[in-house]
């Protein structure tokens, strides 16, 4: 019983992590960039959140009213202004300009808010509990959050596969220069995409703010998280990235039981089992 | 027809003799340079010989590790470790450091080489993790808050405390040459040659016949090797270690990346210049605190995008200079030239 | 003389430091069907891709509907009614063949040609529309990517080589919806290396030989050794 709980719990925070990857996952789908600054962007988003509740008195949740939009819009014009640039085959010059937004983002936060841990308040729905079988209680803030990942997932695959805009993405994917034949302005297509990202960011950093304590230093590994849910689900399946996410949360719960040290640990090693064992992930899309 | 490969040119017959001439000098630190000095430049020495070793990783041999950390971390673990558990001396300990972190590398390695590119890069931040955490639950050497070197294996060094500086600085000094003379060697070399041509089309050098996967792996774990030399060093210095200082991902790969890349990725006098620029900003600013990182990290950023080359790229594509040997040019003898 | 639909002028085209083309000038006029035949490396992809922007081009050297487009980026090119057939066809991968039609379609401009008129137009294109678009035969995405040009409506179609790598029955199947696609108004270049497939489809001919315009005139009225001298540079 005290088992099932332990995976219950696992699983409920696996799904925050599959929407830390998703963001991910849709970046280097369609622009085949790694954004290093990615964890980072959560937590501003978190920070945004922060602010926007405290200067407008109003509830984190309808706080994504607000950060979810002005998120969306760093994301076009960071990639409009300054990672298209760095976009090419050689892959150091994306990687050290996110590397180097990562640094500015984590220091400006830093000086901005100083390292002090900040939570989000977000009400009774915080100690709430509803039970699923006797004896196993999960909390209503986990379950809803946990709701609202998978809905954002599904909601990203529809875009991908079932819009024209994810057609656009895919297509820009595939063959960037005969995209510009089909009339899509590639900058505009990777500022899009970027932009959806970073919506998606906004989300999970407001949960991150609701759920635990955060600050300036959380960044890097908000993007461990996500990136050891996208290689255990696999590359190029965002339902993987699902799976990735859960199966990385319930290690992690799992590690967290048996020592409070353990827990992060516990994460990395799984991932590095699945990287020794089947370096492709668990549900890999195979791509032509 | 015969012909001769020969290296370098008028100025880096120039450039080695400056750079001689530089060496000398600094041995003899310890005579002109006080206490703060010799603490300042044994920093730079470490950073130098930091960025040396990355600059081979990623500029050469395409192997973009946001991870080295670390190898830093492993190499001020293992010299503690011997030297509070096994009584080593501090001084064998640094190059022992080197050897097991190098052997660590091997797995490591196999694990991590299954990743490409971006992936790659952020496999190697996860190892990294990976051995700050376990460091942090060896309870034997301070588990998460670290622990110092006891008295008697500092004064196992040497009987005065001027003494020990002084030795330290040598080491220091002894090691950033080493590491950059082997470094240059290594270039010269066959392997240099492949790693060149990895460099510029990995599929053409498998194609002809490069052994790409052995030659990455030769420098990655040459590369660990150094670098827990340079670890263990700097840690050895300080006298004390922890888990978050000795795997920190700002000291000693975001410093480490951005001297590179300001400095110029890819030639062998770029982590020269990035570490002068490094050091004569953190001079000037460091009152600034964490806009001090804001800074680099935006300066960085404009380097990347403006002059991707770095400051020494610019100067090359300028002045073609080159301070170390490295250019190789056939040279025909007189009779094949009168033959044409 | 009708105002040309197409006009370049003293084109030069250059791949990085190689010039391509060297003064090239054409002209397409309203619902005819051009063909630009040449060896290997004459410079006949080159001319297509200025066009369709994907090849710096002085802005005066290419006037589109006396436009001038030259050195427009290819998305703004597409935008004004010119749509590029690539050579090797270009399908996208991740695709099926209708998400690819449907791109072809992405600027919504208006037109006869609708998603049922292109399956009307390719059969075999409706039977396999589901399918991803690296499933089907060669000739099967020559005619995908001819439908996912023609879903943009466009009064100029740039067609690079059609028949490279298709059997002759297969070129000749495509070819039998040229005039179908001439009747609904859209000009055509055809950029061949089957000359003789070239030379029926169009009404006028142009050769190009190491980046120069050879000879130019009427499909009708070249004999076969002009052609040959202007081709192989004799």
């Amino acid at each position: 019983m005290e088992w099932v709980n332990v995976i219950l719990q696992g699983v409920l925070v696996g799904g925050l992590y599959a929407m830390f990857a998703a963001g991910l996952s849709l970046i280097f789908g369609v622009m085949r960039l790694v954004n290093i600054a990615h964890g980072d962007l959560i937590v501003l988003a978190a920070y945004l959140a922060l602010v926007t509740t405290e200067t407008l008195g109003i509830g984190p949740l309808t706080a994504l009213v607000i950060v979810v939009p002005v998120m969306a819009l760093i994301g076009y014009a960071l990639q409009r202004l300054v990672l298209n640039r760095t976009l090419g085959d050689d892959l150091l010059p994306p990687l050290l300009v996110t590397f180097g937004l990562s640094v500015i983002i984590q220091n400006g936060l830093l000086e901005l808010f100083t390292a002090d841990s900040q939570k989000l308040q977000a009400g009774a729905i915080e100690v709430a509990t509803v039970p699923l079988a006797s004896g196993v209680y999960v909390g209503v803030l986990p379950l809803v959050q946990f709701a609202v990942a998978v809905a954002v997932i599904a909601a990203l695959q529809f875009i991908f596969y079932r819009t024209p805009l994810g057609r656009a993405f895919r297509a820009t994917a595939d063959d960037a220069q005969v995209a510009q034949l089909m009339g899509l302005d590639n900058r505009h297509v990777f500022a899009l995409a970027m932009a959806l990202s970073l919506a998606m960011v906004a989300i999970a950093g407001v949960f991150l703010a609701v759920r635990a304590n955060f600050d300036p230093s959380q960044g890097p590994s908000r993007l461990i998280f996500g990136f050891e849910a996208v290689i255990i689900g696999g590359l190029g399946s965002l339902w993987g990235t699902l799976a990735g996410g859960l199966i990385l949360g319930v290690a992690q719960a799992i590690g967290a039981h048996l020592s409070p040290g353990w827990q992060i640990l516990a994460g990395h090693i799984a991932f590095l089992i699945i990287l020794a064992v089947r370096p492709e992930g668990l549900f890999p899309k195979v791509r032509a | 027809m015969n012909v001769r490969i020969v290296f370098g040119g008028a100025s880096s017959r120039i450039g080695m003799a400056l750079c001689a001439c530089a060496v000398a000098v600094l041995a003899a630190a310890p005579f002109w340079a006080g206490r703060d000095d010799l603490f300042l430049l044994s920093q730079i020495y470490c950073y130098l010989a930091l960025a040396s070793l990355w600059n081979l990783l990623a500029g050469y041999a395409g192997l973009v590790s946001v991870g080295q950390q670390a190898y830093v971390g492993l190499g001020a673990y293992v010299l503690f470790a011997l030297a509070i558990l096994a009584g080593v001396s501090p001084l064998w300990a640094i190059p022992l450091a080197g050897v097991f972190s190098a052997a660590i590398a091997i797995p490591v390695a196999l694990l991590v080489f299954r990743l490409r590119g971006h992936y790659f890069a952020i496999g190697t931040w996860i190892v990294a993790e990976v051995f700050r955490l376990i460091a942090s639950q060896v309870s034997m050497l301070g588990g998460g808050s670290g622990t110092s070197l006891p008295a008697a294996v500092i004064v196992g060094i040497a009987p005065s405390r001027q003494l020990r500086d002084f030795i330290i600085y040598w080491i220091a000094l002894g090691l950033v040459v080493a590491i950059v003379a082997l470094i240059v060697l290594l270039l010269r070399s066959r392997y240099g040659l492949a790693l060149k041509a990895i460099r510029d089309s990995e599929l053409a050098a498998i194609c002809n016949g490069i052994d790409v996967k052995r030659t990455k792996f030769l420098v990655y774990c040459l590369t660990a090797f150094g670098t827990a030399m340079i670890g263990a060093l700097i840690f050895l210095q300080r006298l004390r270690v922890s888990p978050d200082a000795a795997f920190s991902v700002n000291d000693w790969t975001a410093f480490v990346i951005f001297i590179t890349v300001i400095g110029g990725i890819g030639r062998i006098e770029g982590p020269i210049v990035g570490t002068v620029v490094f050091f004569a900003l953190r001079q000037t600013l460091s009152d600034f605190g964490a806009l001090y990182l804001l800074m680099l990290g935006a300066v960085a950023i404009l380097v990347m995008l403006i002059a991707p080359k770095g400051i020494w790229g610019l100067v090359v594509e300028r002045f073609g200079w080159q301070v170390f040997p490295l250019e190789r040019k056939v040279v025909l003898d007189a009779a094949t030239v009168a033959r044409e | 003389m009708p105002e040309p639909l197409l006009a370049v002028r003293r084109l030069d085209a250059f791949y990085g430091d190689i010039q391509a083309l060297f003064g090239v000038g054409m002209d397409v006029t309203a619902g005819e069907a051009v063909a630009v035949i040449g060896a290997n490396g004459a410079g006949k992809s080159a001319l297509l891709k200025s066009i369709a922007g994907l090849l710096q081009a002085p802005p005066a050297a290419i006037l589109f509907a006396g436009e001038p487009i030259g050195g427009m980026p290819a998305y703004a090119v597409a935008a004004r009614g010119i749509a590029l057939v690539p050579e090797g066809r270009g399908l996208f991968a991740s695709l099926t063949v209708e998400e690819n039609l449907l791109i072809g379609g992405q600027l919504k401009r208006p037109g006869p040609w609708t998603l049922p008129r292109i399956y009307d137009l390719f059969p075999a294109l409706a039977e396999r529309r589901r399918l991803p678009s690296t499933a089907l035969s060669g000739g099967q995405q020559q005619m995908a990517a001819l439908g996912r040009a023609l879903m943009a409506n466009p009064r100029l179609l740039l067609c690079d080589e059609l028949s490279l790598g298709l059997a002759p029955i297969v070129v000749r199947d495509i070819y039998a919806r040229l005039p179908a696609i001439l009747g609904e108004g859209v000009s055509v270049v055809l950029v061949e290396q089957d000359i003789v497939q070239a030379l029926r489809a169009a009404q006028r001919v142009y050769c190009l030989q190491e980046g120069r315009v050879a000879l130019a005139g009427a499909a009708k009225d070249l004999t076969r050794e002009q052609i040959a001298a202007a081709y192989f540079g004799v």
